[in-house]
């Protein structure tokens, strides 16, 4: 090996490291609040100044009661809407005034729902997140189609890429709609309660995946869910909301206190540790008023 | 793993431009007076060299002066119309849109009789009344079909279909009122008719044909997105608002148009659309051309049998498409509802 060689091979390393990307993902949402009201109106829900970080390679839950807040925040993360107040930065750059194809580019959103008005194939339908990178009447490329395979076997669809997405399975289904937010290339993956119709094993192996995706890929996770124990699994960090209230962000074990859940979901709950010291939610099914 | 490529997009649209002169041919060919091919190439070849004195009077007015006019109008109304339709389809999500059943094409009828009355000597003023028309009928659909916030399917249809009998019942009273030389036709317009003058020259037509399609192409990509929703379309990078204001007036346009030259033709913007994403899949990029061209196909066979059937007396081409897509259209209801 020449010198010139080796310099280069200095400059840019080969093996696991070149995959990952250049710079880590980092959101950070600083004294962020929003208010819905009515025009002129008094307010009829207000999330109020929360903050925190996502850094890169990082899962984090956003727990609490319906009505809670869960989904403006996700909102403000994913820059659709903008704070009253605060800031919700991506890398420096506000989300909510970047412009809708950059935004689409650097934070992918899975919905809870994805309606489909026509037929359409797994790969079609996977294909579609390289929107943002297309110009014109855009017509994909080469590079577009590998980073859809790759996205798709990322996510556990390859092998359904030549279905119809209306016939799949909840869990299928979700899996392909991960892998369009994939093919998005996103430094910040948003979930909207992305385990709500699947079954117990279709829930265990998304959450696999994307602590895998966060951890291999460096993409910074968002996830608001209900699933209080696989939150507690595979969460590094918990952001709980109380009524527009940010009541408490950090480890799972450390927002896990028994009387703080049982106050904020209003219900006798019991919190375990596993042998590992991952907290465990319980609940009894006894009456007890 | 098929990607859409442009070629994919030639081959589809020349086959059906291939499929598409076949039948103006036949149709050229089929009539009360029918012509053999021979005769037929043999005016078509005259024609097409400038020796239009070798062709003999009677095949001159009968191919070119009656014929030819007629198939021309009939493949630019089953283009916009089915290019409308497939449009509609998308703006609205609603796979069932179309704009004779979204009162849309009853809106375009209103303006263009109230463009007669008020401005007849005006040239373009009824296409232009139709434009308005259909514009002010989408509008008022789209704001009927919502609930609570959002878009509902049925909501959208029963929408339509009630302001489409609104309409109607006033287009009644305005021809029931107003008597005049322009109304005579009218009940026959009304049903869908490709046999009365039109108000603007074909190559006009044509031209708003193009920009209006080519405006709408131009969101195709958007239109795919769309289809999944706004929130969707707008995560992916979507601009949702301009998308949808350009497929709005183009549609619009697109149905005034039609309905200005051949009055409300039904269902071909539901039956087209829906044939064409069966054949080549609902990509918009495809599906755009290639319903444009499969709508002209379409309405130059529907007029053909309209023509012919009971010869020598001529059906409504609007009754020759109503006694197909009726049918359709409550079939694709009914799967739908599953």
């Amino acid at each position: 090996m020449n010198p010139a060689e080796r310099t280069a091979e200095q400059a840019a390393p080969s093996g696991p490291a070149r995959t990952l990307p250049p710079e880590p993902p980092r959101v950070l949402v600083d004294l962020a609040s929003y208010s819905y009201a009515p025009e002129g109106g008094a307010p009829f829900f207000t999330l109020e100044a929360t903050s925190f970080e996502v850094r890169s390679r990082e899962l984090v839950a956003i727990l609490g009661r319906n009505g809670s807040g869960k989904s403006t925040l996700l909102r403000l993360l994913a820059g659709t809407l903008a704070p009253l107040s605060g800031r919700v930065k991506l890398e420096g750059l506000e989300v909510s005034r970047l412009d809708l194809r950059t935004r689409a580019q650097r934070i992918a959103m899975v919905q809870q729902e994805t309606p489909l008005l026509f037929p359409v194939r797994v790969w079609e339908f996977v294909m579609q997140g390289r929107y943002p990178y297309s110009r014109g009447l855009r017509f994909e490329t080469e590079e577009d189609a590998a980073v859809a395979r790759q996205a798709l076997v990322e996510a556990g669809a390859d092998p359904l890429r030549g279905r119809w997405m209306h016939k799949l399975s909840g869990g299928e289904k979700q899996r392909a709609v991960l892998a369009r937010a994939l093919a998005q290339q996103p430094l910040l993956l948003l979930l909207d309660e992305p385990t709500l119709h699947l079954d117990i094993a279709a829930q265990v192996d998304l959450l696999r995946r994307l602590r895998r995706i966060a951890t291999d890929r460096g993409h910074a996770v968002v996830v608001v869910t209900h699933e209080l124990n696989l939150a507690a699994e595979f969460a590094d960090r918990i952001v709980l909301l109380d009524r527009g209230k940010t009541l408490r962000v950090g480890k799972p074990a450390e927002v896990y206190q028994q009387e703080l859940l049982q106050q904020v979901f209003g219900t006798l709950l019991y919190v375990e540790y596993t042998a590992r010291g991952t907290p465990k939610v319980t609940f009894s099914g006894a009456d007890t008023d | 793993m098929r990607t859409l490529t442009a070629r994919r997009i030639v081959i589809v649209c020349a086959t059906l431009a291939g499929l598409l002169l076949l039948v103006v041919v036949l149709s050229l060919k089929f009539g009360t007076r029918s012509i053999s091919l021979y005769d037929l190439a043999a005016l078509l070849f005259h024609a097409a060299t400038g020796r239009s004195d070798q062709i003999s009077s009677d095949f001159r007015l009968i191919i070119l002066d009656i014929r030819w006019p007629r198939i021309l109008l009939a493949m630019i109304v089953g283009a916009s119309l089915s290019v409308a339709g497939a449009s509609f389809q998308a703006l609205l999500r609603n796979p069932l849109a179309d704009p004779y059943v979204l009162g849309v094409s009853s809106g375009a009828a209103l303006g263009s009789i109230l463009s007669l009355i008020w401005a007849e000597q005006l040239p373009g003023a009824t296409p232009f009344g139709a434009f308005i028309g259909a514009i002010a009928a989408t509008a008022a659909v789209y704001f009927l079909g919502q609930r609570g916030g959002e878009l509902d399917s049925y909501t959208l249809l029963l929408g339509g279909i009630v302001t489409a009998s609104f309409l109607s019942a006033l287009i009644m009273f305005l021809m029931t009122t107003i008597s005049g030389r322009e109304l005579r036709g009218m009940a026959f317009w009304l049903m869908g008719d490709l046999s009365t003058p039109t108000p603007l020259s074909p190559a006009w037509l044509f031209l708003v044909l193009i920009l209006a399609v080519g405006a709408i192409y131009t969101t195709s990509a958007d239109l795919n997105l769309l289809l999944g929703g706004e929130q969707e379309a707008m995560h992916l990078g979507v601009h949702v608002v301009r998308v949808k204001l350009v497929v709005f007036l183009g549609a619009s346009l697109l149905t005034g148009l039609a309905v200005s030259v051949s009055g409300a033709i039904g269902y071909v913007g539901l039956m087209v659309p829906h044939l064409i994403r069966l054949l080549f899949g609902s990509d918009y990029r495809l599906l755009i051309p290639a319903t444009a061209l499969g709508g002209a196909i379409a309405v130059v066979v529907a007029d053909t049998l309209a023509r012919t059937l009971v010869s020598p007396t001529q059906l409504p081409v609007g009754a020759m498409t109503a006694l197909v897509g009726a049918p359709v259209f409550i079939y694709l209801l009914r799967r739908s509802k599953t």
